[in-house]
């Protein structure tokens, strides 16, 4: 059974675990960075992107992310994990990981009295996705190896690019698991090319 | 497109969890939060130990704080508003503060009613002491809760009391038969619906985190281990010697707080934290967390 882990130094990481685990996966909350060498898969959940940074700086995380990104190994970034996910962010010199090739702007449809909740239509996973946006960014600019899986009055929403997928808004908050699954697939196909 | 649900307004509180929200009283201290890792600061004209000493009535902040706390970061920014003064809390609102808390740390506006948070776009938070407490709030509509503890007092006892309360009495409702639930409603003060709700989910319907007397990372990490979602921190932070090694000692110890060997490492030197009150020196009046009803 594939093991996928959600980074838990802050944030949605019990919504995500519950969503991988309706998946039929075995979800791992990911703490340390050790913890990271035997996953096939790993989520970067919702929260507070600079909190996440922080704690990734300080417990020496982020050279394991980046190897796990260099491995192949697939990856999901979902609202601040979006952002970590981004080779470059609007207003800002640095990235975090800095492993997809799309540009990406925080805080992008206004404060929380904007947030709000539409449905999408995503390529591949669903005619109509039930999606909550929260302080949410959107992708700016995306690469031409960048897949893009939704829009959202013009704004990308959702994208892929190879081993990593990325959405600006909360699918582990709802019941309807269809993008972990879809991400649960990425994982299944990483792992097969690995053994051939 | 609809903002305001019941979704959009919990589940900014989700993103939460796990994290440290802390009292500032202006951009400089906004500033040093966010950088120490808070998950949102809560913008004040004063923290509650100084409300405690200046006496009088405490109100909503001076506008042109929250003005500048709101400008200074990217990360949520939250207000108190009194409980009951829907005005202070639509000001708040159109502001775009992005969460109000109805606070007993300010003084009520209105002794017998909270606000219908529910009319409001703004998600809230309150304070609770019990499950009976919690489930008004809910049932009035906020979108997360914090235990009261005993704010500005530096002293964890109350904070304790309150989460330990809270947690048994959710656990109570768990195990209870569905048959029983009605006369548990009755006993608690709490509706109906919502107790069932706690018995489907196994939990709270929304995040609480624990507040109100939170002085120090063990005392962050002890709210953590009795089960609170994250940690309000008030007079703790920029009322201690060296307030930015504070916050970012207290963010670590939240964030890890079944690690007791780092836990002792980032207590190490921190200087003095705040003073503190015993609570059975303050004057009944004084009890902040009698107010709420």
């Amino acid at each position: 059974m594939s093991k996928i882990g959600v980074l838990a130094l802050q944030g949605a990481v019990r919504e995500h675990m519950r969503s991988l685990e309706e998946c039929g996966v075995e979800a791992v909350a990911v703490k340390r960075k050790e913890e990271l060498t035997d996953l096939d898969g790993l989520i970067l959940p919702g929260g507070e992107s600079t909190a996440m940074r922080r704690l990734i700086d300080k417990y020496d995380f982020m050279d394991a992310l980046k190897a796990f990104a260099a491995e192949g190994k697939p990856m999901f970034g979902t609202c601040a994990g979006l952002i970590l996910l981004a080779k470059e962010l609007v207003g800002y010199d640095v990235s975090h990981i800095g492993v997809m090739d799309i540009k990406v702007e925080r805080n992008s449809f206004g404060r929380q009295v904007d947030s709000f909740e539409a449905d999408l239509t995503i390529k591949d996973v669903a005619e109509s996705f039930p999606a909550v946006f929260i302080r949410a960014p959107h992708i700016v600019e995306a690469g031409e190896n960048v897949e893009i899986l939704s829009k959202h009055n013009g704004r990308i929403v959702a994208a892929r690019e190879g081993q990593y997928l990325g959405c600006s808004f909360h699918p582990e908050l709802i019941d309807n698991h269809r993008l972990t699954a879809y991400f649960v697939e990425m994982v299944k196909e990483a792992e097969a090319k690995q053994f051939v | 497109m609809k903002t305001g649900t019941e979704l959009v307004k919990r589940g900014m509180a989700e993103m939460q969890k796990g994290g440290v929200i802390m009292d500032v009283v202006n951009a400089e201290q906004a500033r040093i939060a966010e950088e120490a890792g808070a998950v949102a600061v809560m913008a004040l004209e004063r923290v509650p130990s100084d409300i405690r000493a200046a006496g009088g009535v405490a109100r909503m902040a001076d506008p042109r704080i929250v003005e500048e706390v709101l400008q200074a970061v990217s990360i949520p920014v939250m207000a108190k508003a009194r409980i009951g003064h829907i005005v202070e809390a639509r000001v708040l609102e159109a502001m775009g503060v992005d969460y109000i808390d109805e606070s007993e740390v300010l003084t009520p506006a209105d002794e017998e009613y909270h606000l219908n948070k529910k009319e409001y776009t703004v998600p809230f938070v309150c304070g609770c002491r019990d499950l009976g407490e919690a489930a008004r709030r809910i049932g009035e509509g906020a979108s997360m809760l914090r235990t009261k503890g005993e704010p500005g007092t530096g002293n964890i006892v109350e904070a304790v009391r309150h989460i330990r309360k809270v947690n048994a009495q959710v656990r109570k409702v768990v195990g209870m038969q569905e048959d029983e639930l009605m006369t548990e409603a009755k006993l608690l003060g709490a509706p109906y619906e919502l107790l069932l709700e706690i018995k489907r989910l196994g939990r709270l319907p929304v995040v609480n985190f624990a507040a109100g007397g939170v002085a120090t990372p063990a005392d962050a990490a002890l709210m953590m281990q009795l089960g609170a979602d994250g940690v309000f921190v008030g007079s703790g932070i920029f009322k201690s010697e060296n307030p930015a090694k504070f916050a970012r000692a207290i963010v670590e110890a939240t964030t890890h707080f079944q690690d007791y060997k780092l836990i002792a490492e980032l207590s190490k030197d921190l200087g003095t934290p705040m003073k503190g009150i015993e609570i059975s020196s303050l004057a009944p009046q004084d009890r902040m967390q009698e107010r709420g009803w």
